[in-house]
């Protein structure tokens, strides 16, 4: 082996030049010793007998001559028992341990291990010696929380293994030596419970990749309704500031119908990660009956943090999104904002004097969020059983405006666009998805032609709000008059959902069913209504009971009596169905 | 330690080059030249070439000045002979007092760790009702004032800071003009709070640089007394002032601009200074209220659109008054769901029905024939206008909402607010008729 050494030779912003000697390798980590301090760094460009890589920490201090340590890995992660409910840096540094140990502040240079070495963990075995093993085969679990957590071959042991001898059930840490395995050569190997993967290299230990077709339930209507995502699916959720993209992830993350979520706070405010790591050990999943917490793992870089570890944290992300996916569990990954991360590389590139593209974006952005998109999934795995991995994104666009090119990236690769708008928003219309603007290619929890039946009046009305703002209501004939109307019903009492309320905040599948076939007992029927006033009046009275139904509870007299009120209201102006509306109801049933 | 350099090998901007060894990135240095002594700060290391910012700017210096390395990076005194005290951008004092150079400590510091941050649970009470009851402000909070040039920001900025309860005011002026400066130490001095203020201020008149060291004062110092347990609001006047500095900066250095000419990285530049805002788990707290004065009334432009992304809402003054939409506190729902229970239910049906008014006002404008139902959003906006929005009425949360209902009881029929049947049971004021909405 070669010796390798090297030394600082400048420092700009968060990049260091490095002189070296020896072989350096692309995304290497390196240590910058800096003032008795190690910081992290990796390898982002390699140039004759100089190298430039980007460091983890505040550069401050950092003085030519600084020697530098080569780790020859790439940046890894620690995978094994004890990731969930942790919360982690962008670098899977514990948070709640650092603030342990130093306190109010993140100094550079601490590194601290993501999985702890003092906790013992009960392993059952499950292959035997003389088992044929491939990477990602299960050896052995232990129960992590309410989770069977699988031990698995470490997914970098190419080839076909013979497992020489495995421990017996009972208490080992993370780090024991839990099984030797040979491979056809006789190596041998030493298992433990936990090993590291390189982050920015997907896991690919699976037997095929299928269509994502089973709904992912998030309890928000207008999502699973219209605009639906698929277990393993892709979506994003552009849109201006504060136009909800936070708040609708954070709503999603409570109520998924998954094993696992993974919420990746990325350059964006430390006090809205607060809120959840603080929030989630109160709350109760309907689904566990157990802490929220105990199904969320938090990778938190956020917008103080160093920019560097911001673009590592995605990846820290989807690496341990993928680790759970191995074991057949549904995994949702919320990475808010993939907008920050794009600067992260885009601030990087600036450094490295890359030629620029659109908005000084580096060329190659789109080919980078098209693979980490990519990293969703459901696969089915070599035991037989499916794990998937959802991918939901924010993107913060320049000016709100969608043309640009984090946006334009993303649309190019997802299966969903949850598009929010300004306009809504300022009209405190939340969630702020607008219901024009937006797709969705999978399958949802309803009939797709009967969504697209319902779909159809909120167009129409629109085009007869245009109208209107042209010919003026007088100039509007009554029939266009209730379409109007219609849509705005349908957006005020369905599309429209408050979060912050306990009941209409999550909505089960099943009571969205019987909320949409009332919705659409009004949408299609034709009304007995005089004239204008008497039509905005009759909505409205119906719209009110509506939103009395959206707070009320099932099994409350509420929801008994609003539901009363709307039959005898609807009843009141014997609707008549059309054969299109009846057919569409029936479906439903 | 502190060798002497006496020759400048570029002056590029703001930036002077020297050779030299051993310098650490960041650290400061004194530039000496016939127009007085100027501190700089390492912003680049290249092999034996040390690339200085200079806090005075480079106008004057010969390649011959000489250059005195200081070995500590930018640093500011911190104690409680700081009140009442005010100070340049580079740290020095404006007001004819000392110059302190007791407990030095370092600015622009480390960030928090998230893990040690509490949730907000305190409002903070302005007597405003578009921010008490529509946008209340919350301790911790960090939030901008946008405006154009012209709005009384600044005055609104001083009623805020008066009239809300915290243990110690810091300034950070930057760019502000002379007559805001006094302005401000005036408000400030008549309400009685100049001995519980602290004033880092760089005049329109002072050299770019020392703009972009004023929030990191302030802040540094804000944080000190905080992590002593002390609640403390920062103002920030005006920010846009900040990342112009910033901009010119980083294309004397020809950095490739992003947006319209602003570096890539302006985003994370003013987050690592908004998100000092905090609310220590165990000590005290920052509250930070800023100005952004949007270029061309334009919230898309880098600056407000950045800034957006980052705090925790705006208040959007146009016109002399907080409009409802563009303005936002975010923070709002962790403190309105403990005033009264009908605060966020007022808060979201007004602004609803504020919403159509607009609308109508649209449809009324271009001269369409007004129904009953635009009659009476009209004479709501109206008193919506009057009564909430005018920037004159100082009344209690409670007294708004009060007042909220009562304007409600006089434009609508309870059916056409959109409010819940149960509230209105107990709030829809009792015995107020709705008067016959006026003919258009
Ligand atoms: N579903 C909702 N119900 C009620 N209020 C909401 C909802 N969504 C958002 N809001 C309001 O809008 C504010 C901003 O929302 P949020 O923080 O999610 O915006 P954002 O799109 O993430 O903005 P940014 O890009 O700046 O992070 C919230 O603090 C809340 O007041
Ligand atoms: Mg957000």
């Amino acid at each position: 082996m070669s010796q390798k050494s090297g030394r600082v030779v400048a420092v700009n912003g968060n990049m260091v030049s490095i002189g070296f000697q020896g072989n350096v390798a692309m995304n290497e980590v390196v240590y910058v010793l800096s003032k008795g301090k190690r910081l992290k760094s990796e390898i982002i460009r390699v140039k004759g007998s100089e190298a430039q890589a980007q460091v983890y920490e505040i550069t401050k201090g950092i003085r030519i001559g600084d020697e530098v340590e080569f780790s020859e890995e790439m940046l890894s992660v620690e995978l094994g028992p004890g990731l969930l409910g942790q919360i982690y840096d962008g670098l899977q540094n514990p948070l709640p341990e650092i603030a342990e140990q130093k306190g109010f502040f993140l100094e550079s240079g601490v590194y601290l291990r993501a999985l702890s070495r003092s906790k013992r963990w009960s392993f059952s075995p499950q292959a035997k010696p003389g088992d044929i093993l491939r990477r990602g085969d299960c050896i052995g679990s232990v129960p992590e929380l309410h989770f069977t957590h699988k031990i698995m071959l470490p997914f970098d042991f190419f080839g076909e293994w013979t497992l020489a001898d495995i421990v017996p059930a009972g208490e080992y840490g993370v780090e024991d030596a839990i099984a030797h395995v040979r491979d056809q050569r006789g190596v041998e190997r030493e298992l433990r419970m936990m090993f590291s993967w390189p982050v920015k290299r997907a896991v690919d230990c699976y037997v095929e990749r299928l269509k994502p077709k089973q709904p992912m339930v998030t309890k928000t209507r207008i999502i699973d309704t219209f605009f639906p995502v698929a277990k393993g699916g892709t979506y994003c959720i552009p849109g201006p500031f504060g136009a909800g993209k936070t708040v609708l992830q954070q709503v999603t993350s409570r109520n998924a119908d998954v094993d696992i979520v993974i919420l990746a706070a990325c350059g964006e405010r430390a006090g809205e990660v607060v809120e959840t790591l603080k929030e989630f050990p109160q709350i109760s999943d309907p689904r566990t009956g157990r802490s929220l917490m105990e199904r969320t793992i938090i990778i938190c870089n956020t917008s103080s943090m160093p920019v560097a570890s911001r673009e590592a944290s995605v990846y820290t992300a989807v690496t341990i999104a993928e680790y759970y996916r191995q074991m057949g569990l549904d995994v949702l990954l919320l990475a808010d904002s993939t907008s920050r991360w794009a600067q992260a590389m885009r601030e990087m590139s600036g450094r490295l004097e890359e030629i620029p593209g659109e908005e000084a974006f580096p060329a190659y952005l789109e080919s980078v969020i098209a693979a980490f998109y990519e990293r969703a999934g459901i696969v089915r795995l070599a035991d037989g059983s499916y794990g998937s991995v959802t991918i939901g994104g924010t993107v913060s666009p320049a000016g709100g405006n969608f043309e640009e090119p984090v946006t334009q990236a993303t649309l190019k690769v997802v299966g969903a666009f949850h598009g929010l708008s300004r306009e809504r928003s300022d009209a405190r219309k939340y969630p702020a998805i607008h219901p024009l603007d937006s797709w969705s290619k999978y399958p949802g929890i309803m009939p797709k032609e009967v969504v697209a039946y319902a779909h159809s009046f909120l167009e129409r009305s629109s085009e007869v709000e245009a109208m209107m703002k042209v010919v003026g209501e007088e100039g509007t004939s009554l029939e266009d008059y209730i379409l109007y109307l219609k849509g705005e019903f349908l957006d005020a009492v369905y599309l429209q959902q408050n979060s912050f309320d306990p009941v209409d905040a999550s909505v089960s599948p099943e009571r969205q069913k019987t909320m949409f076939h009332l919705v659409l007992e009004i949408l299609g029927a034709d009304l007995a209504l005089k004239d204008k006033d008497d039509a905005r009046g009759w909505f409205y009275e119906l719209r009110q009971s509506f939103l009395d139904l959206n707070g009320a509870a099932e099994d409350g007299d509420l929801y008994q009596s609003s539901l009363k009120t709307i039959r005898e209201t609807l009843a009141a102006r014997n609707p008549r169905y059309g054969s299109e509306a009846k057919n569409m109801l029936l479906r439903l049933e | 330690m502190n060798k002497l350099y006496s020759h400048i090998e570029s002056i590029v901007g703001n930036v002077i080059s020297v050779r030299a060894e051993g310098v650490a990135y960041g650290e400061l240095a004194e530039v000496t030249s016939r127009y007085g002594v100027s501190l700089a700060e390492t912003i680049r290391l290249d092999k034996e070439l040390v690339y200085l910012q200079v806090f005075a700017g480079s106008r004057g210096i010969s390649t011959g000045d000489e250059v005195r390395f200081l070995g500590h990076p930018m640093q500011v005194s911190f104690s409680d002979n700081l009140l009442g005290r005010i100070f340049d951008g580079a740290g020095s004092p404006r007001d004819g007092g000392p110059g302190l150079t007791d407990n030095l400590i370092a600015i622009g510091g480390p960030s928090v760790n998230p893990y040690k941050r509490i949730i907000p649970r305190e409002m903070i009470r302005t007597g405003i009702p578009m921010i008490d009851l529509f946008n209340t402000l919350v301790k911790s909070q960090k939030l901008p004032i946008f405006s154009v040039s012209g709005e009384p920001y600044n005055q609104l900025l001083a009623r805020i800071a008066m009239q809300a309860e915290v243990d110690l005011i810091i300034l950070g002026g930057m760019g502000l003009k002379y007559d805001d400066y006094l302005f401000f130490k005036d408000s400030l001095e008549e309400g009685g709070s100049l001995a519980k203020t602290i004033m880092f201020v760089h005049t329109a008149a002072d050299p770019v640089v020392e703009c972009l060291q004023v929030p990191d004062l302030a802040l540094a110092v804000a944080e000190r007394f905080a992590l002593k347990g002390r609640n403390v609001l920062v103002l920030l006047t005006d920010m846009t002032n900040f990342a112009d500095a910033l901009k010119e900066i980083s294309i004397t250095q020809e950095q490739v601009p992003s947006n319209r000419g602003y570096p890539g990285d302006l985003y994370s530049q003013l987050a690592s200074r908004y998100e000092k805002a905090v609310d220590f788990d165990g000590a005290g707290s920052i509250t930070t209220l800023a100005v952004t004065t949007m270029p061309g009334d334009d919230v898309t432009h880098p600056i407000p659109d950045n800034t957006g992304y980052i705090t925790e809402g705006q208040f959007y003054l146009h016109g002399g008054r907080i409009e409802p939409f563009g303005s936002l506190s975010r923070l709002k729902q962790l403190v309105n769901g403990k005033t009264r229970e009908d605060h966020r239910a007022i808060m979201d049906g007004m602004i609803k029905l504020f919403s159509s008014y607009r609308d109508t006002l649209e449809k009324k404008s271009m001269g369409f024939q007004m129904s009953a139902w635009d009659r009476k959003l009209l004479k709501y906006g109206e008193l919506f206008e009057s009564k909430m929005m005018d920037l004159s009425v100082n009344i209690s949360l409670e007294k708004a909402l009060d007042e909220g209902w009562k304007i409600l009881a006089s434009c609508f029929e309870p059916r056409e607010t959109g409010l819940r049947s149960e509230l209105i049971q107990k709030f829809w004021p009792k015995g107020m008729v709705q008067t016959e909405a006026a003919a258009g």
